[in-house]
């Protein structure tokens, strides 16, 4: 029998075809979607997604410097830091979601009705109003994360959804006006300062160390990032996806809570008809410029502050020098694709 | 054979030749699609090797052969997904280049895929004539024929279904059948069909044949990838075996033995047998199994499977891709639902579809796909080793470095993984030292049952000696191992028993000196009490003396009453 | 014999389940419609000036403008995407309609057209050939175009007044055999967007792509080409209902369309589109415009109630909804 052999058979076994040979076929199946696909830039993978961030904060601090004086001064630059406050804690939590390679449209809307909540619960005294601004974060995440991990909706329909819900509802609670805050602590935590340092700003650098230590120092951050990278992975090595998930939500309801606080004691007053509104989107960019891709699977919590920062600058450095808020604006829509795109070189090029 | 040739061919196929072609089996007919020389390169892989292939005209041609072995890229440039690096694809005669696969379809070259590839959403009618509709007079879509039409199109087929339905009602065999229809319904003169049955229930691969012989009646030429023996030998005029991206055979698929065809598939022949390294004295089934798996069911691939796995025993899952190999150890780490039976480690029941309580029980499983089951890329060596064990090496949820630090040391050491810090990150390892990562993962959750799906694909042969010596060690220590591979010679070196499985049930087992790859290939072919029990007889030892010292051989051939 | 078989095996799972799960998708889909019915008949009874012709006209016209953002929402969530800068571009083609009319009607009518179906275009671009995120792409146009108007009024200071007396004036408060001319546009502009999707090569291509990407393209389907007019008619119908609103208004309010886009969504969703895509009808997103505006003209007879309860019932709504779509669509493909 074994005479019959064709020739090729007898040929002994090759090293069977490489992995790459597979899974180039898987990704060019993918891939294959898109006959008219234009190339994306070719950037060197990594350094200018990671650091490029830095490099754009110092070159705008040089044009500062030429351009505006007075901007890159002591007081000018603790005006920069008091109002990127919000969008800084905000960002934190929207870093982590991001990382789970989700996302979180309601952190505007959350940030309003913890504004609209406080005044009622500061009669119960400064602590009280912060439980209750935890309390709002921590319902409103809890349901955002069960949708997206119990439900499975997709994270940007169950945000959008409770973007739309919520900011209602903010309007509702707070009666649609502006509401005087005269709690002492509540003011003193808004006006404040230690050392020079306003309180706010305090809090905000306590809490981006702490999500700092949580991204790289807890078991929780480290499922967190493993399961943006690769969910089916993380699943299969037995990590608990779904709670991860949730508190991932979780954790960003209450920081955005948390900022909504903050914004409403330096403003002095709870206005949860605006408070917050496109601040996801602020959000969003200084996470994604500070080298987090919407594609999930790592946090980067220093780059995060830094796109934060960035964006916050150049807003201020354009409007003191006399361009409109509209200009800044169209700039920063401008700056968002960029940043993107940046990252989406990334994902290609890796 | 017919006049086809004459006819301005290289435009949209002009109303088929239908009835003019009495599509006799087996006679050669005129080439309708030819491919020579084609190479096609990807990033670090020739998933085509300089690959000639020839489909004539009214016959049923299968395409055979193991993964990676070029067939889907092949398909792929017929279809003009892919489009070729070097070579020429002639389709009737005429040089062609597809640059999307709405070219190839336009040209009358159509694809049935594995998965359907419909839109669920959508009517059975929609479905079928997507981007074709029947137009009435102002240019509208004509609902009322396109229905009319599918309808009688269905029911031509054999296939009676309301057109107006939303696809996604119907069972996944149906789903094929309208996929067949929007195939038919171009007039098309090529019908690629990659493996059309793999997701069917018997009966709707009967459905399917029926239609298929219809087709083939009618003229059409069909290229068939399938693994199931049966299926090739019943539908199809000729084979074309491919392996590692080039053309090993092709010919009459009648002559051709089911023994040989398997052999051309895995690159093996009976003398090139490898002997096995294992010391048999050193495993006793006496011992209490560590798994036991008890008649599994799990979707459609896997149906019936039964085996027991003792302390220190390497087992081996044998059979060709699709035989449910995968998909049992899935369904025992928890990654699949089991629709019926029970898997006990160590004699406790274990809550199926639940990948953390397998773990937990001591189950841990190499998946096949290293890139999306495997590793994290984005995080470093040291967290993708870790990272199953996470929770043990973090007292109070906080990360401790020097735990982490101690352990991946360990298995850098232990399993030599070439890495020039543990920080680095996982993705700029080599294939081979990524799996050694991987395997470090499971290793450190301290399992008692490690199944290993293909743990030596596209590793070097380097890397795949120090993966195969490592099971045998990890065997000696007590751990018992299901071994999933498609080579042949490694079941046999490594595994101290392999149990065959064939369309998702256990054709047989291999116990003793019966593990060999002359057994294993007659067992896979389905072939052990015909081609195979020949095959046997003329090979040194026969089954008669190895059979009764270690051990009986069963052959429960469950292939053929299907 | 064959068909038989074949037959049997067409109806998987439980015919029980199949009737509940053809129930739960009738809802879905149809759900509107009976909502609104109901909401209507009891707003009738406990009103009294609820079922007026004067009413109901001006509810008509009221939702007029959401009506057509929703038109081209539709279509782009259909192909599984979203677009969020209808809002903008909405109160950015009011602006520009009215600082155009200076230069006559064909301006007011054709400059805001260009410049927000140019913006449409941008977004269907960075989708398709970028292969950028859909929300991102939209959220950064809401705030170009957000800032682009607020450039043009300098920061909200200058409104532009449509001269009297011109035919755009006539858009905007005309009538024509006693229907005012917003619901005359309206009803005009959703015969066509049904036409199209329902018996048009377009709008099955539409339907397929959000059913199924890939599929639709190893189907030959024009993939890029569907979702790049999907954007850009969305930015045209957007800046269309600009010009209409301040074609009605008589001068460009910069101020309006904060916060639109989520109306329409949430109206495009309520009326049974999937807002994964690949099903949707338009007749289902003005039911749900219409029942949308039903219930903001209660809330404001009922007088006692803030506006804002709208936002939360949309909010409601949606999440509703979707958790619904989301289970029926797991139910339905295991």
């Amino acid at each position: 029998m074994s005479e019959r052999r064709t020739p090729a058979a007898a040929t002994a076994a090759r090293p069977p075809a490489t992995d790459d040979g597979e899974a180039g076929t898987r990704r060019d199946r993918a891939g294959s979607t898109g006959p008219g696909r234009r190339s994306r830039p070719r950037l060197r993978p990594g350094w200018f997604q990671d650091y490029g961030v830095y490099a754009a904060i110092v070159l705008v601090l040089v044009v500062a410097l030429v351009t505006t004086p007075g901007f890159v001064s002591l007081g000018g630059l603790r005006t920069q830091l008091i109002q990127v406050v919000p969008v800084l804690v905000v960002s934190l939590g929207m870093a982590l979601v991001i990382g789970t390679e989700g996302i979180d449209l309601s952190v505007g809307s959350v940030m309003a009705v913890s504004a609209a909540v406080l005044p009622l619960y500061l009669g119960y005294g400064a602590v009280g109003g912060l439980l209750a601004v935890v309390v709002v974060g921590v319902v409103t995440g809890s349901v955002a994360g069960s949708l997206v991990a119990f439900v499975r909706v997709q994270p940007i329909v169950a945000t959008l959804a409770l973007l739309v819900g919520l900011r209602g509802l903010a309007t509702v609670v707070g009666g649609g006006r502006q509401t005087q805050i005269i709690n002492p602590t509540v003011l003193q935590l808004g006006r404040g300062e230690v050392l020079g340092v306003p309180y706010v700003v305090v809090v905000a650098a306590v809490l981006v160390v702490v999500v700092a230590l949580v991204v790289q120092r807890t078991t929780f951050g480290r499922q967190l990032v493993a399961i943006g990278g690769n969910r089916t992975a993380s699943r299969l090595a037995g990590l608990p996806v779904r709670r991860v998930l949730v508190t991932v939500y979780v954790v960003s309801g209450v920081l955005a809570a948390v900022a909504g606080l903050l914004a409403t004691a330096r403003l002095g007053a709870s206005t949860p008809n605006t408070l917050g509104e496109l601040l996801e989107l602020s959000a969003i960019t200084a996470v994604v410029i500070g080298g987090t891709p919407l594609s999930g699977g790592r946090v980067r919590v220093l780059g995060t502050v830094a796109g934060a920062l960035l964006v916050q600058l150049i807003t201020a450095l354009l409007i003191s020098n006399d361009l409109s808020y509209a200009t800044a604006q169209m700039v920063q829509a401008g700056i968002i694709v960029a940043a993107v795109w940046i990252q989406l070189g990334r994902r290609r090029a890796s | 054979m017919s006049s086809t040739g004459s006819t301005t061919a290289g435009r949209r196929a002009a109303p088929p030749h239908r009835g003019e072609e009495p599509g006799s089996r087996g006679e050669p007919g005129e080439p309708v699609l030819e491919v020579r020389g084609v190479v096609k390169e990807f990033p670090g892989a020739r998933a085509l090797d300089d690959v000639d292939f020839t489909l004539r005209r009214g016959e049923v041609h299968a395409l055979v052969g193991e993964n990676g072995a070029g067939k889907s890229t092949l398909i792929k440039v017929l279809t003009g997904v892919h489009r070729a690096d070097e070579g020429e694809v002639r389709y009737r005669g005429e040089r062609v280049r597809f640059t999307k696969p709405s070219e190839a379809q336009d040209a009358g070259i159509s694809t049935i895929y594995q998965e359907v590839n419909l839109v669920g959403l959508q009517s059975v009618a929609r479905n079928v004539f997507l981007g074709r509709e029947p137009r009435t007079r102002l240019g509208l879509v004509d609902f009322r024929r396109m229905n009319r039409d599918a309808g009688a199109l269905l029911a031509d087929l054999g296939v009676p279904v309301d057109p107006t339905r939303p696809l996604r009602t119907l069972g996944l065999g149906t789903q094929q059948m309208v996929a067949l229809a929007r195939a038919v319904s171009t007039d098309a003169q090529v019908l690629v069909m990659d493996e059309p049955t793999s997701s069917l229930e018997p009966r709707e691969v009967e459905v399917l044949f029926a239609t298929m012989d219809r087709l083939h009646a009618s003229g059409v030429a069909i290229v068939y990838v399938s693994h199931r023996m049966d299926e090739l030998y019943r539908v199809c005029d000729r084979v074309t075996v491919m392996r590692d991206g080039r053309v090993v055979h092709t010919g009459e698929l009648a002559g051709l033995e089911r023994l040989e065809l398997v052999r051309l598939m895995l690159g093996r022949s009976v003398d090139a047998r490898t002997e096995r390294s294992r010391d048999d004295g050193q495993t006793s089934s006496d011992e209490a199994p560590v798994l036991e798996v008890d008649g599994l069911r799990s979707g459609t691939s896997v149906r019936d499977v039964t085996f027991s796995v003792a302390p220190g025993e390497v087992v081996g899952l044998g059979g060709l891709l699709g035989a449910g190999r995968t998909e049992t150890v899935k369904a025992v780490a928890g990654a699949l639902p089991v629709d019926d039976g029970q898997v006990r480690v160590r004699g406790s029941r274990l809550r199926p579809g639940r990948p953390a309580g397998s773990l937990r029980a001591g189950v841990a499983m190499l998946a096949e796909d290293r890139k999306t089951e495997g590793i994290v890329p984005g995080l470093s060596v040291r967290e993708n080793i870790v990272l199953a064990a996470l929770p043990r090496l973090s007292p109070g949820g906080l990360v401790s470095r020097a735990r982490q630090d101690a352990v991946v040391e360990t298995f850098v050491r232990r399993l030599r993984i070439k890495v020039s810090s543990p920080e680095q990150p996982v993705s700029e390892l080599s294939g081979g030292n990524q799996q050694k990562v991987l395997l470090a993962r499971w290793l450190a959750t301290h399992p008692t049952v490690l199944l290993l799906d293909e743990p030596t694909r596209g590793i070097d042969v380097g890397a795949k000696a120090e993966v195969q010596g490592l099971v045998d060690e990890l065997a000696a220590e007590g751990l018992g191992v299901v071994l999933i591979s498609s080579e042949l010679d490694e079941l046999v070196r490594g595994a101290d028993r392999v149990v065959v499985l064939r369309e998702g049930a256990v054709a047989g087992e291999l116990t003793g000196a019966l593990v060999r790859e002359d057994e294993l290939m007659s067992v896979i072919a389905g072939a052990a009490d015909r081609d195979g029990a020949r095959a046997c007889a003329g090979a040194p030892d026969g089954p008669a003396g190895g059979g009764t010292s270690t051990g009986p051989t069963t052959s429960r051939t469950t292939g053929g009453a299907r | 014999m064959s068909a038989a078989t074949t037959t049997a095996t067409a109806g998987t799972g439980t015919r029980r389940g199949r009737t509940a799960g053809r129930f739960a998708e009738v809802a879905q889909r149809r759900g509107s419609v009976v909502v609104l019915v109901l909401v209507v008949v009891v707003a009738s009874v406990v009103f009294d000036d609820f079922a007026s012709l004067r009413n109901a006209e001006n509810i008509a016209v009221q939702s007029s403008f959401l009506a057509v953002i929703a038109l081209g929402m539709t279509f782009v969530i259909i192909t599984g995407g979203i677009d969020l800068s209808v809002g903008s571009v909405f109160a950015l083609g009011g602006v520009v309609t009215a600082w155009a009319s200076q230069y006559g009607t064909l301006a007011a009518l054709g400059v805001p057209l260009a410049l927000c179906g140019g913006i449409g275009l941008v977004n269907g671009l960075l989708v398709t050939r970028v292969r950028m995120a859909p929300f991102i792409v939209t959220l950064a146009s809401l705030l170009f175009a957000r800032g682009l108007l607020l450039a043009l009024s300098d920061g909200g200071q200058t409104t532009y007044l449509v001269p009297d007396g011109t035919a755009l004036t006539v858009l905007g408060r005309g009538s024509v055999l006693g229907l005012p001319w917003p619901v005359v546009v309206v009803v005009g502009l959703y015969a066509l967007g049904a036409l199209v999707l329902q018996r048009t090569g377009y709008g099955q291509t539409v339907l397929a792509v959000g059913g199924g990407e890939d599929a639709s393209r190893l189907m030959g389907l024009a993939v890029d080409r569907t979702k790049l007019l999907a954007y850009t008619s969305s930015g045209l119908l957007a800046g269309f209902a600009g010009t209409m609103s301040t074609a009605r208004s008589g001068a460009g309010v910069t101020i309006v369309g904060v916060g639109l886009e989520l109306t329409a969504i949430s109206a495009v969703v309520i009326g049974g589109t999937l807002l994964t895509g690949g099903a949707g009808s338009t007749g289902g997103t003005l039911a749900g415009v219409v029942l949308l505006g039903v219930i903001a003209n209660i809330i404001n007879q009922v007088g006692s109630l803030d506006s804002s309860y709208q936002l939360v019932v949309n909010g409601a709504f949606l999440v509703a909804v979707v958790v619904v779509q989301t289970l029926l669509a797991r139910r339905q493909s295991p």
